[in-house]
């Protein structure tokens, strides 16, 4: 399943968040976002997997998703959004709930999404017991319980620290290689950027519009720490958005 | 760097971290009402303070245990424990309902909100009257009062524990399609539960007072009944043997609540 978007433009209010926003999300490829602070990528994230309605232009789904996706558009958030009163294992159990799963399927399900991330030892830990890390683990091993078409990640990584998010980015990358999915990944990070993306869309500063598509050919399991043609991407990257960040960063917020 | 030396000693870093931390003390409660106690017994037997100001408090003890072996304390405290219980279980269960509907639906957090904080300031106590016209003398206006009383308070705290739910917890879950019914079940309920519970502890406070109000008006057993009628004949030991056992029920509610938070709500950190 693809997703297209269609001249997406979004405001909040008197404020333009995003203008013209044309983009093609094509199966099994990693499309990463990166912009300045404040450029709208989070809302278009939102906006991509219908949890905001876009003030014009609409998001397209082109194909079915596969038959046993049990929740195409499938979001990873920054801030983890486990449940604290339910253990690793419950807050998968959570998303399958609903689905009218037979119990020996949906112990199937947890079983081997907790084996992907590496988790198995873990079921019965309580978020409260986990690091970042591990909570974000969680987090995906949840998303990925779902089966979903397209993976939505909302800066996943952000809020931990720069070990574990190598870590984390190695573990995205196997998971990637073992079974290639589907996602947009919103970061504020070129290195992640440049690590995890096929494409990388670069979005101007508010109201955010798409700079420039950059495609990165280099296989994902090649993309190693100081990568020389990914270190030219960064900084060719980091030239884009070196003024827009600059001028975000001392603009006045209007609230 | 400068040398040290005679006039220049070395001096250590004063240390003004610590404090704002409460740590949990065991002993000190128990240490302070035992004090307490001690203190009124010797100021009784000492004579400065009069036995008309406050009786000794050995003298309320034996009369605890008088009215335990004539087998008078069951016969007051049963029927004041099934108020209590019918009671706060009724105004308890409507208030958390309705305070979590409050929570969810805007329509009726706009027509309620506002008679809830109508409601809420009224004594209860003063419309006992009321209640007695309204549901008769015996027990069901009894009822009544303590409900009416528990509730109010409970509707307060449950739609301000519902409004404290993580708002990214939610959005999550409709990120995953859960129904709403499962949001609500799932998330808004036990997201709410450790406000809806401090709640609790202030209602069932609430309800003991008003279990003694309704009690003073027309009961022949109960402990209202009890304290009301040492009043009167002004016993002052039978007089505070009643309001001893009202506070060990404020106790014993309060260590309920602490064992159902426990249990509840092991997942804080």
């Amino acid at each position: 399943m693809n997703l297209q978007l269609k001249k997406i433009g979004h405001r909040y209010g008197a404020t333009d968040v995003l203008q013209d926003i044309d983009l093609d999300i094509p199966a099994g490829k990693i499309v990463c976002i990166v912009g300045p602070s404040g450029c709208g990528k989070s809302t278009l994230l939102r906006l991509i997997g219908g949890l905001e309605r876009p003030s014009t232009g609409q998001v397209v789904q082109i194909g079915d998703p596969p038959g046993d996706s049990l929740n195409p558009l499938t979001y990873v958030f920054q801030d983890f959004a486990l449940l604290p009163w339910r253990s690793v294992e419950g807050n998968i159990r959570l998303v399958l709930e609903d689905h009218g799963i037979t119990n020996r399927e949906t112990e199937v399900i947890i079983s081997d999404v907790l084996t992907r991330t590496k988790l198995t030892d873990f079921r019965q830990a309580l978020p409260k017991q986990l690091s970042g890390g591990m909570k974000q683990r969680v987090a995906i091993a949840r998303a990925l319980a779902v089966k979903p078409a397209v993976m939505l990640m909302d800066e996943p990584l952000s809020a931990l620290d720069s070990q574990t998010r190598e870590l984390l980015m190695d573990d995205l990358v196997n998971l990637w290689t073992r079974e290639a999915f589907t996602a947009v990944y919103v970061t504020h990070n070129l290195n992640e950027a440049v690590r995890l993306g096929h494409a990388v869309v670069v979005l101007s500063r508010r109201p955010g519009c798409i700079r420039e598509v950059v495609d990165i050919d280099i296989p994902l399991a090649e993309r190693t720490l100081g990568h020389p043609d990914l270190e030219r991407q960064q900084q060719h990257l980091w030239n884009l958005m070196r003024d827009e960040a600059m001028a975000a960063d001392q603009e006045l917020v209007n609230a | 760097m400068p040398e040290i030396s005679q006039e220049n000693p070395p001096k250590t870093v004063l240390f003004r971290g610590g404090g704002f931390a409460p740590r949990p003390n065991r002993w000190a409660g128990a240490a302070l009402f035992i004090a307490l106690i001690a203190l009124l017994e010797m100021g009784t037997r000492s004579g400065f303070i009069t036995p008309l100001t406050l009786p000794r408090p050995s003298d309320v003890l034996s009369t605890f245990i008088d009215l335990w072996n004539s087998g008078l304390l069951w016969k007051h405290l049963v029927p004041s424990f099934s108020r209590l219980l019918i009671g706060a279980t009724i105004g308890a269960s409507f208030g958390i309902g309705i305070g979590i509907l409050i929570g969810l639906f805007s329509l009726l957090r706009a027509g309620l909100v506002p008679l809830v904080a109508a409601i809420f300031p009224i004594p209860k106590i003063a419309l006992l009257p009321l209640f007695v016209i309204w549901f008769g003398i015996d027990e069901t206006s009894k009822y009544a009062l303590i409900a009416f009383g528990t509730f109010t308070p409970t509707v307060v705290a449950t739609y301000g524990a519902v409004d404290n739910v993580d708002r990214s917890l939610i959005r999550m879950g409709q990120s995953f399609s859960l129904s709403w019914f499962s949001i609500v079940r799932k998330i808004v309920l036990p997201g709410a539960m450790p406000g809806i519970l401090s709640g609790l502890r202030i209602s069932l406070a609430i309800a003991i007072i008003l279990l003694v109000a309704a009690e003073m008006l027309g009961a022949e057993y109960g402990i209202g009944a009890y304290i009301l009628e040492a009043g009167s004949l002004y016993n002052l030991e039978r007089l505070f043997t009643g309001v001893a056992i009202l506070s060990l029920l404020g106790l014993g509610m309060s260590a309920a609540i602490g064992l159902l938070e426990k249990w509840l709500l092991g997942w804080r950190t």
